[in-house]
């Protein structure tokens, strides 16, 4: 594990995180309304740790995360990941940084239904302009990390919910991104099937290099955790390697 | 990416097949309404060409076209071979006539009446028989689509007809384009013409003239109405005449306008709607998309590439569908020498690409709406 960061400077980013979100704020409109879902966070996530993001629905995980990982403008404050500022970037840059630096972990796995697990699994190196065999044969190779080598070739409504959910994972590391981001990625999945995926998730996606950031209200998986974030009405409450008494 | 479209879209067999058939479906009904638009009131100057040799026509000055004509005095035809440039000019009679076939029917007829020497007026090809058997007394010659329709089993060479009571007996088939109402055409010479067509002082519908420079007819064309004060129209004048006479005084622009553009309504809506449910179903896998990294430029050339695949194939097809439409009925007189234009399959090709111009950006217009962060949704 790395050395741990000062979290609770204000101010300049530590060069070593892998990102630094400072006074971060994010408000809706509902209505004539103004809710401010985020209420300025201060964070660094590091490198080479399984971070997980807890707290109660509404509590703005989700908000958070998808500021951290550039599809989500704050309304306040910035971001950096791995020293870039996303939020400075043209629309562009923007879209072509997250190709080339982020994978993404859907709850709903989000497939492409006509194309095999392999292709699907592929998406990021064929967005990237790899040429097709080439991507198909590194997503098969990930695959077989997964230990779904053998259903490369169904279709995601010839697998299971944990296939499906595996063939995801890999999409989101074929491209050996340096972050990962997955929102609720066992909510759709039963209890072991959920423990499995979690399991080869920690696996594969922990790297020296790599910053990996878990949305999640699945206490049974807590354990996996290397540091724990919980996020209350917009602030974080709490940040250790356990949960806190009383959650 | 691309790739990738084409086989989310192909994936969805449904709905692709939804959207060709709809392109398809759009082009077959512009293609084939506009060829048998265009074929039919082009038969209004079947008269006309039916007589190639002819430079110009002349005729009384309130004719309007080959069937609407009024009769000059005998005298117009000497006129008209005085006036310097004209090689030659011949008496043409068009009238109508009833005959009576042999099992009592009355058919109306439209009697053409050449010139003697030279048979000037008859069609370029005859289907049976030579032009000379007019020389024969009492001869006509029917034309091909005219035998069909009034000899629909057995050739009708030897057939005797009462002509306005008059005898006459079919001696040839002519191989002619038929006219707009397809009526059936009785060539004989112009005077047994007369003999045929009951006796007013004035016969004489038409005046046909060769000129000595064909280039020039339309110098000739004007020479002739100075000088004699008849009307005189080049061939091509005269068979746009007859056209614009069908356009002017028949629904038919109208009821095919009416058919074309619902083609196109429809084409608009089949492919609208399937077109925004398959974006609709896709939703959630292009947010999915333009998250992990796919800008909105690539994302409008898929949704291109998409639309093209669905353009080609469902145009392909409807043209296709024309072709044969008119090869399976070309054996029929009612579309005899029809023929598809160029100008139509390009304008069918113009319609396909705006409709799925319009579907598709309408379509786009969702997915690039489209926030990333939908996908955590
Ligand atoms: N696009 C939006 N427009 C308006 N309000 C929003 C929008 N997105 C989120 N919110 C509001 O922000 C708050 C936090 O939402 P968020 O989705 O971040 O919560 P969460 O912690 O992920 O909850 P859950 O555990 O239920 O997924 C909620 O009150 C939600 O209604
Ligand atoms: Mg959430």
């Amino acid at each position: 594990m790395g050395q741990p960061l000062d979290t609770t400077a204000i101010g300049g980013c530590n060069p070593e995180a892998a990102i630094c979100t400072r006074e971060v704020t994010r408000d809706f409109r509902a209505g004539q309304q103004t809710i401010t879902v985020l209420h300025g966070i201060d964070l660094d996530i590091r490198a080479g740790e399984l971070t997980f993001l807890v707290g109660e629905s509404g509590s703005g995980k989700t908000t958070l995360i998808s500021i951290m990982c550039g599809i989500l403008w704050p309304t306040l404050g910035e971001v950096k990941v791995f020293g870039t500022d996303i939020y400075e970037l043209g629309d562009t840059e923007l879209v072509e940084f997250r190709l080339n630096n982020i994978g993404f972990i859907f709850q709903q796995y989000n497939l492409i239904p006509s194309i095999d697990a392999a292709n699907n699994a592929a998406v990021p190196l064929i967005a990237q302009g790899m040429d097709r065999i080439e991507a198909r044969e590194k997503a098969v190779a990930m695959l077989e990390k997964l230990n779904i080598g053998d259903q490369a070739s169904k279709l995601p409504s010839q697998l299971s919910g944990g296939q499906q959910q595996r063939v995801a994972i890999a999409r989101a590391l074929v491209h050996e991104p340096r972050l990962v981001v997955c929102d609720e990625p066992t909510a759709a999945l039963d209890a072991t099937s959920g423990r499995r995926v979690m399991d080869l998730l920690r696996e594969v996606a922990v790297a020296e290099d790599r910053a990996c950031i878990i949305v999640t209200h699945d206490n049974r998986i807590f354990d996996l955790a290397d540091r724990i974030l919980v996020l209350e009405d917009g602030k974080i409450t709490h940040d250790g390697k356990d949960m806190p008494e009383g959650h | 990416m691309l790739w990738i479209a084409i086989r989310m879209l192909t994936g969805d067999a449904q709905k692709f097949y939804g959207l060709v058939f709809g392109i398809a479906f759009s082009t077959l009904l512009i293609t084939q309404q506009l060829t048998i638009f265009v074929n039919l009131i082009e038969r209004g100057a079947s008269g006309t060409y039916n007589v190639s040799n002819a430079d110009i026509w002349v005729m009384d000055p309130v004719s309007r076209t080959t069937d609407v004509a009024y009769a000059m005095p005998a005298t117009a035809l000497d006129k008209v071979r005085s006036v310097p440039g004209v090689e030659w000019a011949v008496p043409h009679l068009r009238s109508q006539a009833s005959v009576r076939t042999k099992d009592g029917d009355l058919e109306g007829v439209a009697v053409i009446g050449v010139d003697d020497a030279t048979l000037i007026g008859l069609p370029k090809r005859m289907l049976e028989g030579s032009p000379d058997v007019l020389s024969q007394p009492d001869s006509v010659i029917i034309d091909d689509v005219g035998m069909t329709r009034m000899f629909p089993d057995g050739s009708p060479i030897g057939e005797r007809l009462e002509l306005n009571d008059q005898r006459a007996v079919i001696r040839g088939i002519a191989d002619a384009i038929p006219s707009f109402t397809s009526t059936v055409v009785l060539y004989t010479k112009y005077s047994q013409a007369l003999n045929y067509v009951p006796g007013t002082r004035n016969r004489l519908s038409f005046v046909l003239v060769g000129a000595e420079e064909p280039a020039q007819a339309k110098a000739l064309s004007e020479r002739i109405e100075r000088e004699t004060g008849l009307k005189a129209q080049t061939r091509d004048e005269f068979a746009q005449d007859g056209i614009d006479f069908i356009i002017e005084n028949t629904g038919i622009p109208l009821n095919f306008g009416i058919t074309v553009a619902l083609g196109f309504i429809v084409g608009v809506a089949i492919v609208g709607l399937t077109f925004s449910l398959f974006i609709r179903d896709n939703i959630k896998q292009f947010g999915a998309l333009k998250a992990i990294g796919v800008t909105n430029a690539k994302i409008r050339r898929m949704v291109a590439v998409q639309a093209g695949l669905v353009g080609l194939t469902g145009y392909g097809l409807g043209v296709l569908g024309t072709v044969i439409f008119i090869w399976s009925f070309s054996a029929d007189p009612t579309f005899k020498g029809f023929y598809i234009p160029w100008q139509i399959p390009l304008i069918s090709a113009l319609a396909v690409f705006v409709i799925l111009a319009l579907t598709g950006w309408l379509a786009l217009r969702n997915v690039l709406k489209t926030e990333p962060a939908s996908v955590f949704r």
